[in-house]
C-alpha cells in the first residue's frame, strides 16, 4: 500500500494561542481579586429610608460615611441606636475631631466640596441626628446628604405611613 | 499495514479567548460600584450667640411645617398627612403676594408669601421623629421645589429643568431659589 507523505512545508509555523485564554483569565482573576471596593463592615444595622428627589454623590474621595442605627450586637453595645465612624463605634464627642481629621487628608484646593453622607436608619431618632448635625456645624462640615434609596414613585413613600 | 493511530481530534482552543475577553468585558460593565445617593443639604455655620431677636422676616413668608414625636404634621397650624405636603409648599412658594414674580401661577393670596425669593421653609421636629418620617417630609419639600422648577423650565425653554444649560438652569433657580431652614429640634409635644 502507497503511503501518501505529505511535503514538508518550510514555512513558520503560527504562534500557538493556546495560551492566550489563560493570559485573559489571569488578567480577569487579577482584576477580580484587586477591585475590593474598601467598605466598612457595619456594626450597626442599617435600612436606609427611601427618597425621590435624591442627588448623586459623584466624589467618592470628598466624602466621609457616618453610619447610625441600632448595634448589630446588642449583647455588647446595647441596643440604643449608635454612631459608626469608620470600623468602630463612636460617641457623639468624637464627631467633630473625626471630621477634621478626615477633612485633612484631602488637599486644600477642593475641600469646600468636602460631604458628609449621614447613613442613617429609618429607625433613629431625630435627637441622635440633630445632635449630630449640631457637630458638623461646630466642625465647620456644612455640606451633608442624607443617604437614601431610590424609591419608585412619590406615592410609594405615602402609603408605608 | 500499519495500525491506524486513532487519536481524538485537538479542540480548537482559538475562540477560548474571545470567550474570556467576553467575560472580563462584561464584569467590567456590570459591576456597578454602589453610587450613593442622598438629599443634599447645607446647614447654617455654627454660631454661639443666639440669632437676634429683630426678625426682619414675615410671618406669612415662613411656611411652618412642624413634625412631633408621633411623626404628625402640622403645617401652618393645619394638620396635613404627607401626601399633602408638597402641594401645600407649592402654593406656598407660588403664592406671589406682592405680584413681584411674572413667572409664578399663584393665587396670589395677601396671608401668604409675598414671592418666591421671600418664601422660607422652616422644617421643625421634635427629637423623638422618626428619621423616616424627617427624610419624607424633607423629600417632599425638595419635591415642591423641583416641580416648580420643572414646570417654569417646560414653560419658558420647553425641557425639563435637569436638561438645561448652566444659564438657564440658574435663570430657573433664580425664580425658585431654595430657602429651607432646619431649626434646632424642640420638644414639640406628644
Amino acid at each position: 500500500m502507497a503511503l501518501i507523505r505529505k511535503k514538508k512545508s518550510k514555512e513558520t509555523p503560527p504562534v500557538s494561542t493556546a495560551s492566550l485564554p489563560d493570559i485573559v483569565f489571569m488578567l480577569l482573576f487579577f482584576f477580580m481579586v484587586t477591585t475590593t471596593m474598601r467598605e466598612v463592615t457595619l456594626l450597626v444595622r442599617l435600612k436606609k429610608p427611601k427618597a425621590t428627589e435624591m442627588q448623586k454623590l459623584d466624589r467618592k474621595d470628598l466624602t466621609t460615611y457616618i453610619y447610625m442605627g441600632a448595634p448589630k450586637n446588642p449583647e455588647l453595645y446595647g441596643s440604643e441606636p449608635r454612631i459608626q465612624l469608620d470600623d468602630q463605634l463612636g460617641n457623639i464627642g468624637d464627631i467633630q475631631s473625626f471630621v477634621i481629621l478626615k477633612r485633612e487628608e484631602i488637599n486644600e484646593a477642593e475641600r469646600p466640596k468636602f460631604t458628609v453622607s449621614i447613613k442613617a436608619d429609618i429607625d433613629v431618632k431625630m435627637g441622635l441626628i440633630s445632635d449630630l448635625k449640631q457637630e458638623l456645624r461646630k466642625a465647620q462640615a456644612l455640606k451633608i446628604s442624607y443617604s437614601t434609596n431610590p424609591a419608585a414613585s412619590p406615592e410609594e413613600l405615602y402609603k408605608t405611613y | 499495514m500499519g495500525r491506524k493511530k486513532r487519536s481524538t481530534p485537538e479542540i480548537n482552543a482559538g475562540s477560548m479567548a474571545d470567550i474570556a475577553f467576553l467575560l472580563l468585558i462584561f464584569f467590567l460593565v456590570t459591576t456597578t460600584m454602589d453610587v450613593d445617593k442622598g438629599l443634599m443639604v447645607k446647614l447654617a455655620p455654627w454660631t454661639d450667640e443666639p440669632p437676634p431677636e429683630d426678625n426682619k422676616i414675615k410671618e406669612k413668608n415662613i411656611f411652618v411645617v412642624l413634625v412631633n414625636s408621633n411623626d404628625q404634621l402640622l403645617v401652618e397650624d393645619d394638620y396635613l398627612s404627607i401626601d399633602q405636603l408638597r402641594e401645600a409648599a407649592k402654593d406656598f412658594i407660588d403664592n406671589n403676594g406682592d405680584g413681584s414674580c411674572p413667572e409664578c401661577n399663584g393665587i396670589r393670596s395677601l396671608a401668604s408669601s409675598d414671592n418666591p425669593q421671600k418664601a422660607i421653609i422652616s422644617l421643625q421636629n421634635d427629637r423623638g421623629t422618626s428619621y423616616q418620617m424627617f427624610v419624607k417630609v424633607r423629600n417632599e419639600i425638595l419635591g415642591a421645589y423641583s416641580e416648580l422648577r420643572n414646570n417654569l423650565s417646560e414653560r419658558k425653554f420647553g425641557k425639563a429643568f435637569i436638561t438645561l444649560n448652566d444659564e438657564d438652569r440658574s435663570e430657573v433657580v433664580s425664580v425658585y431659589p431654595q430657602f429651607i431652614s432646619e431649626a434646632e429640634p424642640v420638644s414639640i409635644g406628644k
